[in-house]
């Protein structure tokens, strides 16, 4: 491959790929983002091509592995082009009726199809509600490329962003672009990456450098990582456009290592611009030189902050440093490093191709462009969702997501990561934006959004999140070091049952300290779990050191488990599935458990059979006699409703 | 942190349950070539900035760091040996402890939690007898948990040799562990 030596060459390669390809051949794509893969897609692409080589398709129909479809609750997941018809959970064994019912026959297999809650089938992605209510600009493109084809990426008008701000801009009119469209950034702070982008530009020194954050460390996010192996050369496009409006010729991935596919995909993606002269010396003829290395991070969430990072890629421990003169200013050994998000980066071609009025019509006044949310936890429909800035919790929750998953009653919401806080129901009609969650007590983070139903306890989240934050403190800061850990204790205590009178008190004044007085943002952040569940669920503090009660039936001291003599039917799955063999019974004998011998690891709650829930959590009260052994049991009537 | 406290002035490894393994030690299947370490740093031109880079590849194939590994890192790369041992237990990537042939890992991202995975971590402690960051005397299991893999859809999720499962309850542990020879 010769490489691409001017915007020309780049649109005749363009060219001459989709002459190449036929836009009504049949496409056949495969998720096997790691959702997916998990599910089976490896065993589904591979069942494809024998069935297609069977029926005599071999060739007339293309495979194309792509990235993350986002929806991955119902992997894995095939979308066949043109028509742009979606199977839902395939297997391998799906595979034949699919190849002859809708590639031979151009019939529906309606099993595989998405049904609504009225029983009506969908066929087409577009028009799935998952889909319908979500704006994919930055994240639409995983469906229609393999990641690892750079052709896939070009045939679609990748690196055209490229082009054009290399030969139609300068590199100031690329900032002015990139801070009229105020774009902030997409990895927490929402900083207006514009701002950033000109500091870097501004501070002294020749070398200077950018930098991509993908150690995206936030439990419950995977956004990041399905761009960056769904899309990688969007993310490098925009990296090479931001370079030249710095002036910058040196650039890194920082990925964690945790995302080996992600480390690959990006690898394939720096080898093959480099190949067509996308990146290296003179790219595209322009005389703009730009080179980019990886960087694998090796498992520290601190090391995802900014100065921290830059300390690591320095092949040092990824510790924080005070930011009197910002990483924007001196970074990276010392030289100005300008630092943004996977996403961040990604949004910036699409500014630099569509224009600035098109960005700023999308979202609020404070927040342009979209924003991809990984909507997980307890809700229907788990998966990365991109939606303008300004959507209602609600829509989000209840149009995209389906609600509630088993008919439960909603709770909350968490987002921000461990940074961020979580809000209550009647908060649900907030628009989601920067400033409206801050506003709130909660932030935007790296866009986790986890949903949490009744059988949430809310102390025992703010718990899980302190202890995470404690694990991952670098113990550089006394404040966040020791704060954290004394507000573990202290919550750790609550959920024994052992809270006392002004524990909520005292974590109120531990988390003014840690805030106003830690380093970097891990510290700054830290208390916002506590502060929030506080703030909106002070009544199951309350109920927990006053009544030594869990409302939610969560906190094992102060549960127990009791099977309902009236509704248990002696399946005895309880019996054979309980760790401890706590559980006595038989055939037609109503299941007891010995209390002593509980070890309220919750088994029997969970396989106990819906129709039956005979087994239920106690809390704040005495647990009630059991009936005497050998009681039948009392068998339901007929088929009830 | 880092798996295994270390005790550099002994030059011992203190693991919790394998007492008293010395670090210099090569057990089972975890030998390793006598070059490789020093291709690895080879690859990366003896550059002192790649310091991290260089141990997460020796952790990869070698599957934890002895302490003669890290002396000849820093030799070779002229990086403090307190150094190089700074950055070793500051991640989680590097373990300073063998590893067992058969990795549990139970993930504890948060949309696993609520999802139940506490009592998941118990159910795996109770069958393989370790802790989390423990090995089994027999160096047959390594319990681990990591803070999110990102495929929520399934949780609570656990791993086991790379393949993934969806809440395992204690039968389907017993039978997954009985395949691991």
């Amino acid at each position: 491959m010769a490489k691409l030596r001017s915007p020309a060459d780049l649109e005749k390669k363009r060219q001459q790929i989709l002459s190449q390809r036929d836009p009504n051949k049949t496409c056949v794509t495969i998720c096997s983002g790691t959702g997916c893969h998990v599910l089976g897609s490896d065993k589904v692409s591979e069942a494809f091509v024998k069935e297609l080589s069977k029926n005599g398709l071999k060739g007339k129909v293309d495979i194309r592995r792509t990235g993350c479809h986002g929806f991955c609750e119902r992997g894995p997941v095939v979308v066949i082009f043109p028509e742009e018809i979606c199977y839902l959970g395939v297997k391998a064994a799906d595979v034949p009726d699919v190849v002859t019912k809708t590639l031979v026959d151009k019939q529906l297999v309606e099993r595989l199809l998405y049904k609504d809650t009225t029983g009506k089938t969908i066929a087409h992605e577009g028009d799935i509600p998952f889909y319908k209510f979500q704006s994919r600009i930055v994240f639409g493109n995983n469906t229609r490329i393999d990641p690892k084809s750079i052709d896939d990426y070009i045939a679609l008008g990748g690196y055209s962003a490229l082009a054009r701000a290399l030969f139609k801009m300068s590199p100031e009119q690329v900032l002015d672009d990139v801070k009229k469209s105020n774009l902030r950034g997409r990895g927490g702070g929402g900083f207006p990456a514009g701002v950033k982008w000109e500091t870097t530009r501004n501070a002294p020194g020749d070398i200077k450098y950018v930098i991509v954050n993908a150690d995206e460390g936030d439990p419950g996010a995977f956004m990041d990582r399905s761009l960056l192996e769904g899309n990688p050369h969007s993310v490098l496009e925009g990296l090479i456009i931001g370079a030249y409006a710095i002036g910058s010729h040196e650039g890194f991935i920082y990925v964690r290592q945790e995302y080996p596919l992600a480390v690959e995909n990006v690898s394939i993606a720096l080898e093959q611009a480099q190949k067509y002269g996308l990146l290296g010396k003179n790219i595209l003829g322009s005389g703009f030189d730009f080179d980019v290395k990886i960087h694998r991070g090796a498992g520290a969430f601190v090391s995802g902050e900014s100065s921290a990072l830059m300390t690591a890629i320095e092949g040092k421990v990824g510790e924080p440093r005070p930011k009197y003169i910002r990483t924007a200013v001196s970074g990276v050994w010392e030289r100005p490093s300008n630092l943004n998000n996977v996403e961040t980066w990604a949004t910036v071609p699409l500014i630099i191709n569509r224009g600035v009025d098109w960005f700023t019509g999308i979202g609020t006044k404070g927040s342009k462009g979209t924003k991809i949310f990984s909507l997980v936890g307890k809700v229907n429909n788990t998966g990365l969702v991109e939606v303008p800035m300004g959507m209602s919790l609600m829509d989000i929750i209840y149009k995209i997501g389906g609600g509630i998953r088993k008919g439960k009653k909603f709770k909350a919401v968490q987002t921000g990561g461990p940074s961020g806080g979580c809000l209550p129901e009647n908060l649900i009609d907030l628009p989601v934006d920067f400033d409206e969650l801050t506003k709130v007590g909660s932030m935007m983070g790296s866009g986790g959004m986890i949903v949490m139903d009744e059988d949430t306890c809310m102390v025992d989240i703010a718990r899980y999140f302190l202890n995470f934050l404690s694990d991952e403190s670098c113990g550089k800061c006394v404040p966040c070091r020791a704060g954290i850990e004394q507000m573990v204790e202290i919550l750790n205590r609550i959920c024994a049952g052992q809270g006392m009178p002004g524990d909520i008190e005292l974590l109120e004044e531990i988390c003014e300290t840690t805030r106003d007085a830690s380093l970097c943002a891990l510290g700054q952040t830290a208390p916002n779990p506590v502060l929030s569940t506080v703030q909106y669920f002070r009544d199951e503090y309350k109920a927990h050191i006053e009544q030594k009660r869990c409302p939610a039936g969560v906190c094992k001291a102060l549960v127990s488990f009791f099977i309902q003599a009236d509704k248990c039917q002696a399946c005895q799955i309880c019996l054979k599935d309980c760790p401890v063999q706590a559980i006595s019974g038989a055939k037609n004998i109503v299941h007891i458990i010995d209390q002593a011998k509980c070890t309220k690891c919750g088994t029997c709650f969970e396989v106990c059979p819906q129709r039956f829930s005979a087994v239920v959590k106690i809390s704040g009260e005495p647990v009630p006699a059991a009936p005497p052994a050998g009681t039948e049991v009392i068998r339901k009537k007929g088929k009830q409703e | 942190m880092a798996r295994g406290n270390i005790k550099p002035a002994e030059g011992k490894v203190n693991t919790g349950v394998e007492k008293a393994a010395p670090s210099t030690t090569k057990i089972g299947t975890q030998e390793q070539e006598p070059n490789s370490v020093e291709k690895i740093i080879d690859k990366y031109k003896s550059d002192k900035s790649a310091l991290i880079q260089i141990l997460l590849e020796i952790q990869k194939q070698n599957r934890w760091l002895p302490r003669d590994t890290l002396m000849v890192v820093s030799k070779k790369l002229s990086v403090p040996l307190s150094q190089v041992y700074r950055v070793a237990t500051f991640y989680k990537a590097f373990s300073l402890i063998p590893q067992g042939r058969h990795l549990f890992t139970v993930c504890m991202g948060t949309a696993c939690h609520v999802r139940g995975s506490p009592r998941l971590l118990d159910r795996v402690e109770d069958t393989l007898k370790i802790k989390p960051e423990e090995t089994s005397k027999d160096q047959k299991f390594t319990l681990e948990t990591v803070n999110c893999l990102g495929c929520c859809a399934l949780g609570p999720v656990m791993v086991v040799d790379g393949e993934y499962h969806s809440n395992p309850l204690s039968k389907e542990l017993e039978e997954l562990v009985a395949a691991c020879d």
